[in-house]
């Protein structure tokens, strides 16, 4: 089974800086996986320890620097590495984005059992560009998956986490899959899968390689554009301290809508 | 030719028009005014019969239309029947704009449809404007509720998805009978590969009990553990209300992920938040910040949650919790009494 693990390189939300201009402050700001593509590949992982013949490829579209991210996804028992960057990628919407690395697999992995996408990417959050693939190569997906239950006759069973309960659903490959989170730990590299990582190489493929034109990748290929970008308003509340329980009481009781006085 | 605003009104498993529907129907009225006095509509997709059923339910939503899809293979979702007869509908439609729940199934959807029709989508927005082109300004926080952004849309249908509780149904009754235009989607050249084998319901006293509390108990690592979140239980039962955990708390354990509230939990705004050892984290306020009155018990006076709390009591939620348990609330309209 060849699996494909979708992986993106997002700032580490937890720590932005302001510019004075309450622009983001770029410089410095630490580039991370994306904690569930990190789910995404455990997946993988997990499926090529438990059945045989698995191959795994991670893919992602980026700047050249994704390459050292993806350098440690073979180290972690990765088969190979694919790196999608060119200028004219840049500025993609979910669409654009879905179309890119849809085509990218078309062309260059047209033999997938699988691909993996985390359900959520913590910058833009937006969960679209899984089905976009999806879309795009006309197969299936299964979105908020909780649990790889089994993969056997070309069939994968999962176990989906909605709001109003759980789902096993059984989908035929070739597919695509979101995943949402899993239990357990992430895996740490191999002293022999770092050597590896180190004298392999990342394939990298820019936008003619994969056959797209210009007008259909990047900003030109995104139908939505940002018009404006601004920080939020802090809530304009002072916080009233109390001193005691008693005091915090009787304010429980107004905001509750009790008694106004 | 009259424009047109398409809201998906999703059927959920126990065959409801799900709320976030009524929010979206009413905040597009204000979007139709601004849009050449745009008709807004429904899409529909459901079991054959349920239409004419709906037609009560759709009466106070304000819409003009509903353009049904009805299919007996469309008795539970699936991404496969629902992205076809969606967009086979919207193309035949041309809506100026289409927007659709941020629910489970929303968000399951609306980026397939999205990219079938070579459109854009834009996702969980908090804010919706028509500008002074006429364009849908679809304004949504990123980088975990930190920027916001406002995002136009080249295509047609602009769309975008909105989490439940974002925007409030209509007040009064909007009542306009609507007119149901029924369409036909073959739908016999669809391979369906994905096949629904289980379903277990959560409880019902667990779901929704957050969405529609008027008052909310939430705790977070501050609660420390499961006899910290007991305590809170006891205390939230005693005021009527539900409880909410941050992801902080959920990850120890003490709470499970559809208590969660925040950017990846839930969105919920009611007319009380009491939040219990939690730091206010952006990730977390982001769910929780348009409550109607906010209160804060934390040990670090300086946390931020107290930023956007209404009333703060700095201290220790192991002392202030038992403390105020001792105080019964009566009825509506008593105030608390200290019991003996
Ligand atoms: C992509 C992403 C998505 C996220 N999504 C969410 C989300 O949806 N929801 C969410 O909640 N978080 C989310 N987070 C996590 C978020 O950033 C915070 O880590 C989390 O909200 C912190 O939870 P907390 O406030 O309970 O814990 P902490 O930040 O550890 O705060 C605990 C607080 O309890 C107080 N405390 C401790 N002991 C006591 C005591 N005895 N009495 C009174 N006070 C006490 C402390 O002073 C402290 O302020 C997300 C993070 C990321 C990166
Ligand atoms: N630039 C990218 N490169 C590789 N995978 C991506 C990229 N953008 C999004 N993805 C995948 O799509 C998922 C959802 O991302 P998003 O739609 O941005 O929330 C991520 O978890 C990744 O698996």
């Amino acid at each position: 089974m060849k699996i494909v693990v979708c992986i993106k390189q997002v700032p580490d939300t937890s720590d932005i800086k302001w510019t004075e201009n309450n622009t983001i402050q770029r410089e410095g700001l630490e580039s991370v996986m994306n904690p569930y593509d990190v789910y995404a590949l455990e997946a993988a992982l997990k499926l090529k320890k438990s059945y045989d013949n698995i191959e795994i490829t991670t893919l992602s579209m980026g700047p050249l620097q994704a390459g050292d991210m993806l350098k440690k996804t073979l180290a972690l028992g990765v088969d190979n590495a694919i790196l999608l960057s060119d200028r004219k990628f840049a500025a993609a919407d979910t669409y654009a984005t879905g179309k890119t690395i849809g085509t990218a697999i078309k062309q260059k992995l047209p033999d997938f059992d699988l691909i993996i996408c985390g359900q959520f990417a913590i910058d833009g959050d937006t969960a679209q560009t899984g089905p976009s693939i999806a879309n795009t190569l006309n197969i299936p997906q299964v979105t908020y998956i909780q649990e790889i239950i089994s993969s056997e006759n070309g069939e994968l069973k999962v176990r989906r986490e909605l709001d109003d309960g759980t789902e096993i659903v059984k989908v035929k490959l070739p597919a695509l899959i979101c995943m949402l989170q899993d239990y357990f730990e992430p895996a740490r590299a191999r002293i022999n899968g770092i050597i590896k990582a180190q004298n392999s190489e990342i394939t990298t493929y820019g936008l003619d390689d994969i056959g797209l034109l210009p007008e259909e990748a990047g900003l030109r290929g995104s139908p939505t554009y940002v018009s404006k970008a601004f920080r939020p308003e802090p809530k304009n509340t002072e916080c009233v301290f109390v001193n005691s329980a008693e005091e915090l009481a009787e304010k429980i009781q107004i905001c509750k809508g009790g008694k106004n006085d | 030719m009259t424009k047109e605003i398409l809201i998906y009104a999703e059927v959920t498993r126990d065959n409801y028009i799900h709320t976030v529907f009524f929010e979206l129907a009413n905040k597009a009225q204000e979007l139709a005014e601004k849009l050449d006095e745009a008709e807004v509509n429904a899409l529909l997709i459901s079991p054959k019969g349920l239409a004419a059923d709906y037609r009560e339910a759709f009466k106070n939503s304000g819409i003009s239309k509903i353009y049904v899809c009805e299919d007996d293979r469309l008795k539970t979702y699936s991404t496969e029947y629902f992205t076809k007869a969606a967009v086979e509908i919207a193309k035949e439609v041309q809506p100026e704009i289409l927007l659709l729940g941020a629910t489970n199934q929303g968000r399951d959807l609306a980026p397939r449809i999205s990219t079938a029709l070579h459109t854009g989508l834009t996702a969980d927005c908090t804010g919706l404007d028509i500008n002074e082109k006429g364009q849908l300004a679809a304004t949504r926080p990123t980088f975990g509720g930190q920027l916001m952004a406002t995002i136009l849309c080249k295509n047609l249908p602009q769309m975008a998805t909105v989490r439940p509780k974002v925007f409030k149904p209509a007040e009064k009754d909007n009542i306009k009978p609507a007119d149901i235009i029924y369409k036909t989607v073959n739908l016999d050249e669809i391979e369906k590969k994905v096949e629904l084998l289980e379903f277990h319901k959560k409880l019902t006293t667990e779901i929704n009990e957050l969405d529609s509390a008027e008052i909310i108990v939430a705790g977070g690592r501050g609660m420390k553990n499961a006899d910290g979140f007991k305590l809170l239980k006891e205390f939230a039962d005693k005021i009527g209300a539900a409880v909410g955990a941050s992801r902080a708390a959920v990850e120890m354990g003490l709470a499970s992920h559809d208590m969660q509230v925040g950017q990846t939990g839930k969105t919920v705004t009611p007319k009380l938040y009491i939040a219990c050892g939690i730091s206010g984290a952006i990730q977390h306020t982001i769910g929780m910040d348009k409550s109607e009155k906010i209160i804060a018990i934390n040990k670090d006076e300086k946390a931020p949650i107290f930023e956007i709390a209404d009333f703060g009591l700095a201290g220790d939620v192991f002392e202030i919790l038992p403390e105020l348990l001792k105080y019964k609330a009566l009825t509506e309209d008593a105030s608390w009494k200290k019991l003996p």
